[in-house]
């Protein structure tokens, strides 16, 4: 392979390293204080095999039932949303799309509220949300499908536009479930659920699942990166160099909801990581997937793994996810908006 | 290879445009559709590239019908020059040209390297070298227009179909896609191409279709219907054809004549 076509490499690396380093950082990082000399004494005595001294032994604890599989969740989850979103922004040719335009996070808030109203237990909470999530995607299709039968093709607007009033739709729901919610108990689980948590969802079975969602959702969008890539000159301009434009969108959504249901109904509902995390990469790498999609994964899972962190010390609780994303997102894409005007308009 | 319209009618959502048309266009032909603004010109091309569905009648590319082609199988025959619109992300122009080889490599597969030696023949063929490394959206109009030209040759097609090639080009840029044209189609390669300028037919030595008000549609040399009263009747407004000797050669003007204020 010519290395001039893979000029972006040196910054996929770079990512690597960063993300590697903050996540063995973010195992220090929590109210149990772990200094770097423990964490590594207790990971040789796991990997050695030799019992862990007394004194580590809740060191041993916190890290393993605790930190390890909340840092990979969330590298995970920010991995998922990020490629979702650009791989949403190359095919709606838009830079402002993210992974919940077609009102899957929306529809996923619903589920879970439900689930919560009804006493469900947690696993019922993530099936009841993840079924939602598909749902509003699939209802999205099929009107947009209906919407388009005259003129033979759907086109990008009127799927945006159906998303959008889909998304209208779950938010009233999602409202008319907090306004019947018991307010003692109900009410702030359902709020803190819709504000994104890692806190619940840390468990070895839950980075599992995310993990295998993760390469089923991934894999056939890095297979199909360069239709997506043309796909980003517009339907007719696509398809007259030869992708099957209809195909290809239908399994780029199904890829990208699968990815963005899975990651809102394990850990709630996290914005803004799928918008602003590819607008960043794309900055850095540029607009062809072949950098753009590996980058995105391991910025997204760098930033929701330094947001997280920042959620676990911040306050003595846990600050919801979604708080911190947005905080932090919010200038950081302004501050895109003037740096990056040139590059995508 | 023949490209082929048979009352072929076209249009969007029912609303007939174009209707029940037939021409022919062989390898090594250069195929020129004249008519006003609004004739239907770029709904025929696009119904013969297989974005809109015929309301009527066939388009036969190599002998089979178009309808049961898939969008890979006539990107391979028909590379399809677009009229450039600013695009959405900043493409590096290599990247904006290998996507030409899309229809040649599997749906779930990235060009290789031979498929980027191709892209880097087709610059080097056109003479855009200097651009591989610059970012499409900062490109000239004329720039951007021979960056197109080059992804659609990139997939090595039998036929061009080019949606105003000439328009919004300076005459050093036209003269540079008008001789283009003329050695591909010398080269064997068939083309079809829309304009506004019925002079450039005669430049390249087209087949012309003059497409008119009321269903008007001719076809032959561009001698033969380049005429003074054919083009006034179909742009609905007087428009003067003359040949004019110059240095050896004939030039073939055509020119709308403008109404007097005082008539």
């Amino acid at each position: 392979m010519n290395m001039r076509h893979f000029p972006k490499f040196p910054l996929i690396y770079a990512i690597f390293i960063a993300l590697m380093a903050a996540a063995a950082l973010s195992a220090t990082v929590g109210r149990y204080y772990m200094p770097l000399g423990d964490m590594s004494a207790v990971v040789w005595a796991r990997i050695s095999g030799h019992p862990v001294d007394a004194s580590l032994a809740q060191a041993d604890v916190v890290l393993f039932t605790l930190r390890i599989p909340r840092i990979a969740l969330a590298v995970l989850v920010g991995a998922a949303l990020a490629l979702s979103g650009a791989a949403y922004q190359s095919m709606f040719q838009n830079p402002i799309v993210s992974p919940d335009v077609l009102g899957v996070t929306h529809a996923a808030g619903v589920g879970a509220a439900a689930a919560i109203l009804l006493d469900l237990p947690s696993l019922g909470v993530h099936l009841l949300s993840f079924a939602f999530g598909i749902c509003a995607v699939t209802l999205v299709l099929l009107i947009a499908g209906l919407i388009g039968r005259g003129s033979g093709r759907v086109s990008v607007a009127v799927l945006v536009l159906t998303g959008m009033v889909i998304t209208f739709f779950f938010q009233s729901l999602t409202s008319l479930a907090k306004y019947v919610a018991d307010s003692e108990n109900k009410l702030p689980e359902i709020t803190f659920w819709l504000m994104g948590s890692f806190a619940r969802a840390n468990s070895y079975r839950n980075v599992i699942i995310m993990l295998i969602v993760t390469a089923l959702g991934a894999t056939p969008l890095f297979l199909l990166r360069w239709q997506i890539n043309a796909m980003s000159f517009g339907d007719e301009e696509a398809r007259s160099i030869g992708v099957n434009v209809r195909h290809t969108r239908v399994l780029v959504i199904i890829c990208s909801t699968l990815l963005t249901a899975s990651s809102v109904s394990l850990c709630g509902s996290i914005s803004w990581v799928g918008l602003v995390v590819p607008h960043i990469v794309r900055l850095a790498a540029g607009p062809n997937n072949d950098a753009l999609f590996p980058a995105s994964m391991l910025a997204g899972g760098l930033f929701l793994l330094i947001v997280d962190d920042f959620s676990r010390v911040i306050v003595p609780g846990e600050l919801p996810i979604s708080i911190l994303t947005s905080m932090i997102g919010a200038p950081l894409f302004i501050y895109m908006l003037f740096r990056g005007r040139r590059e995508w308009i | 290879m023949i490209v082929g319209l048979e009352n072929l009618s076209c249009g969007y959502g029912g609303r007939t445009v174009v209707a029940s048309v037939s021409a022919e266009v062989a390898s090594g032909e250069i195929f020129c559709l004249l008519g006003p603004n609004g004739i239907g010109k770029t709904t025929l091309f696009k119904t013969v590239l297989g974005l809109i569905p015929p309301i009527g009648g066939r388009v036969f590319i190599g002998g089979r019908n178009a309808a049961e082609m898939s969008p890979k199988e006539i990107a391979r025959v028909i590379g399809y020059v677009p009229q450039s619109r600013p695009p959405p992300f900043a493409f590096k122009v290599s990247d904006v040209i290998v996507m030409g080889r899309i229809s040649r490599i599997g749906a779930w597969s990235a060009p290789g390297r031979t498929d980027h030696a191709a892209a880097d023949s087709v610059m080097t063929r056109l003479g855009i070298d200097s651009l591989r490394d610059k970012l499409y959206t900062e490109l000239s109009g004329g720039e951007r227009q021979m960056v197109l030209f080059a992804r659609a040759l990139v997939c090595e097609p039998s036929f061009l179909m080019m949606d105003e090639p000439t328009s919004n080009l300076d005459f050093g840029n036209q003269a540079v896609v008008l001789s283009n044209i003329r050695s591909f189609a010398d080269g064997g390669m068939g083309v079809i191409m829309t304009s506004h300028f019925p002079e450039h037919a005669f430049l390249c030595g087209a087949k012309v279709a003059l497409m008119g008000p009321e269903g008007g549609f001719q076809v032959g040399d561009a001698t033969e219907v380049i005429t003074e009263k054919n083009m006034s009747a179909a742009y609905e407004s007087p428009v003067a054809v003359a040949r004019v000797p110059y240095r050896g050669i004939d030039l073939h003007c055509c020119q709308p004549i403008l109404k007097r204020s005082d008539e």
